[in-house]
Order: C-alpha cells, then structure tokens, then sequence
C-alpha cells in the first residue's frame, strides 16, 4: 500500500542524525543526478546539448507504412526530430500538429520528424490513426531493440532532436512546449551542413581517427 | 526505492493486501481487489472516453472459482488539457469487485485464484507504456 511507506520513512529519517544524515542526503542526491540525462534535458526544454557533449544517435532499420526501409543514413544532414508515440497517449495527441507544421515548414530548410509508434498492435493501430490526424512525415513501428537503442522508452511523448551531423542534440521526455522544439530546430538548422561523405554518428569514428582521417 | 525516482520508471499503481474470498462449495462469493494510483497519475477507466485510449480491465483465469462478472466503480470525468473532450478514468484508491462462483464438486481448503490487470497510466503532461500484471485472490472453500 502506498500509505506504508511514509511512516516507515519516517522511521528512518528520525534515525539519522548528524554525519549519517549528511551521509544520506548526498547519496539522495547523486541518486537523483544518476538519473537519465533525458530527464534532465525534460527539465530544461532550452537547452540543446553543446556540440561536444553530444553522441551520435543510434543508427536503426524500420519499416514505414509502405513496407519501404528507414534509416537513420536516410537523413544524412539533416536535422531530425525522432518522436516516439502512441495512439493511447493523450499528451502525445497535443504535438503530433506541431510535427505536421514542422514538417510542412522546414522540410525544404534540410529538416525531417521520423514518428515511432510504440503500438503494440502495430500497423493495425497506426494506419487508421495517421489517416485521420493527416500525418504528412514518415512514421515507423518502434520495438523493444530499437527503444534499448534509445535509453528505454518508458514514457511517451519522447523526442529527440538531431543534429546535421547525426548527434542527439536535445531530449524531451512529455509534453514540452512548441516553441522550445521550434526555437531547438531553428538553431540546429543555423549550423553548417557537414561535408560531402559524412554520415550520421560518423563523428565518433572521425574522432577514433583523427582530423586527417575523417571518413 | 532508489530505481523508482526516475521517470519511466516509477510504480504507478500498488495493489493492497487482499482480503481472503470465503466461498461455499457450490455456492458464490465476491472478492475486492483495491489499487493505489500514485498522486497525480490516472488510468483510464474501463469504458475510456475515445476509441485509441487502452481501458482498464481486470480478468481471472479458470481455476478454483469461475468468475462470472467484475463490477468496475464509478469513473471520475475529467478534463485534461492535452485531451479535446473530458477523459473516463479513475485515480487515488480504486476498489474493482469480482463475483465468483465455486463447482459443487471443489475440494475445500485454501487456495488461490489468479488473474491479470491491465492498465495504462498518464499524468497531465505524459503516458507510460501499458502494462499487464499478475494479482491473485486467496480462496477458501467451505462445506
């Protein structure tokens, strides 16, 4: 029963005194700060990662509504948001228009959203959904692979943001407000395209290599 | 405990101790199954309020009784702001009420009857993935 728990913490709590308490709080607090940095990230929807602390996004192969394959390499240079959702999911319900604007307004800027519906009835679900909300970006069936990929996906909405070179730039974990995905992909569409050859997540094989050796 | 603090990762919904069902043989008998919802989180109700959104519904496998019916309480209306029209759901302590019905031929003594919960679970700004669990009823059949 959750009403067990806070006089059993109360116990406890009244046990610490002095260094053990301090003890305790500390380790409260790295507890919490070992917490996903995609929670952090939720916390603060201004913020895109500084290039340097950025990783490359995990590469995937998925099938779209047609059957047609869809990687990560697909969107070599561009700017990606990756939302995974579900038709049961009510918050998720609230940014699926603002994909579909995104869509409509930056595709031409280099820009693509990539929908990864985590229903577990699959295309079943999804089609009659798509259809009705005019869902205009590819959309995809996630699976427990590709959410392990991705730090596990346990809530939903989740989104990444990625950058022009294949590197997650932001996360958002729940319904976040517009204008920080807006204000996240204006910037990142700012930023040079990468040269000529470069693959999403290639960053991390250019840094193994060196500066003279990028592939 | 310390796993439970980060988000995706939180228990919702804790289901409490339940009560033994005393049943006679060849007779029926009602067992309550009670759940707490954590503070600020909802499950749709059994009869959601849109076709996508995944009701609550509690079912018993065969066993030592056979249930012939779940009695789901009242749902609470409410109106979110991510949600066009006001959701079906429940949250805090949801009591769901089985009816079950022993074989006059069932050996008596104690046992247990087991079934499955599924819910999905959302606060006002996100939803975690659906979940089935396992709960049980302990059972005594008497003469």
């Amino acid at each position: 029963m959750i009403a067990a728990p806070p006089a059993r913490y109360n116990r406890i709590v009244t046990r610490l005194t002095g260094p053990s308490l301090v003890f305790a709080v500390a380790a409260f607090v790295l507890v919490l700060g070992g917490c996903s940095k995609q929670q952090n990230t939720a916390n603060d929807p201004s913020g895109l990662k500084p290039g340097a602390a950025r990783k490359s996004a995990p590469a995937f192969s998925l099938k779209d509504a047609n059957g047609a394959t869809v990687t990560l390499a697909d969107f070599k240079g561009q700017v990606v948001l990756i939302n995974f959702w579900a038709t049961w999911c009510g918050p998720c319900k609230v940014e699926i228009p603002w994909f579909v604007e995104f869509q409509q307004k930056y595709k031409d800027r280099d820009f693509a959203v990539l929908g990864v519906s985590m229903d577990e009835d699959g295309w079943k679900a999804v089609k009659p959904y798509l259809a009705d909300h005019k869902i205009n970006y590819r959309v995809v069936i996630g699976d427990e692979k590709l959410t392990d990929l991705y730090g596990g996906i346990d809530s939903l909405p989740t989104s990444f943001i990625i950058d022009r070179n294949g590197r997650l730039a932001a996360t958002h974990i729940g319904l976040v407000d517009k204008s920080d995905y807006q204000n996240e992909i204006l910037k990142l569409l700012e930023d040079p395209k990468p040269a000529a050859g470069i693959q999403p997540g290639a960053d991390v094989l250019a840094t193994l290599l060196g500066p003279n050796q990028r592939p | 405990m310390f796993s439970q603090l980060c988000s995706g990762q939180i228990n919702v919904l804790n289901i409490a101790p339940p009560r033994k069902v005393t049943v006679k043989a060849g007779g029926t008998g009602d067992g309550k199954l009670t759940f707490q919802l954590l503070s600020g989180y909802h499950v749709n109700s059994n009869t959601p309020s849109d076709q996508y959104l995944i009701p609550l519904r509690l079912t018993w496998n065969p066993g030592t009784l056979e249930a012939t019916g779940v009695v789901y309480p009242q749902p609470g209306i409410q109106k979110f702001a991510f949600f066009e029209k006001p959701l079906s759901i429940f949250s805090g302590e949801v009591s769901l009420l089985s009816h079950f019905k022993a074989a006059a031929s069932v050996t008596p003594g104690l046992n247990v009857i087991t079934g499955k919960l599924r819910y999905q679970a959302c606060n006002d700004r996100m939803c975690l993935t659906p979940k089935t669990i396992d709960v049980t009823l302990p059972v005594e059949i008497v003469r």
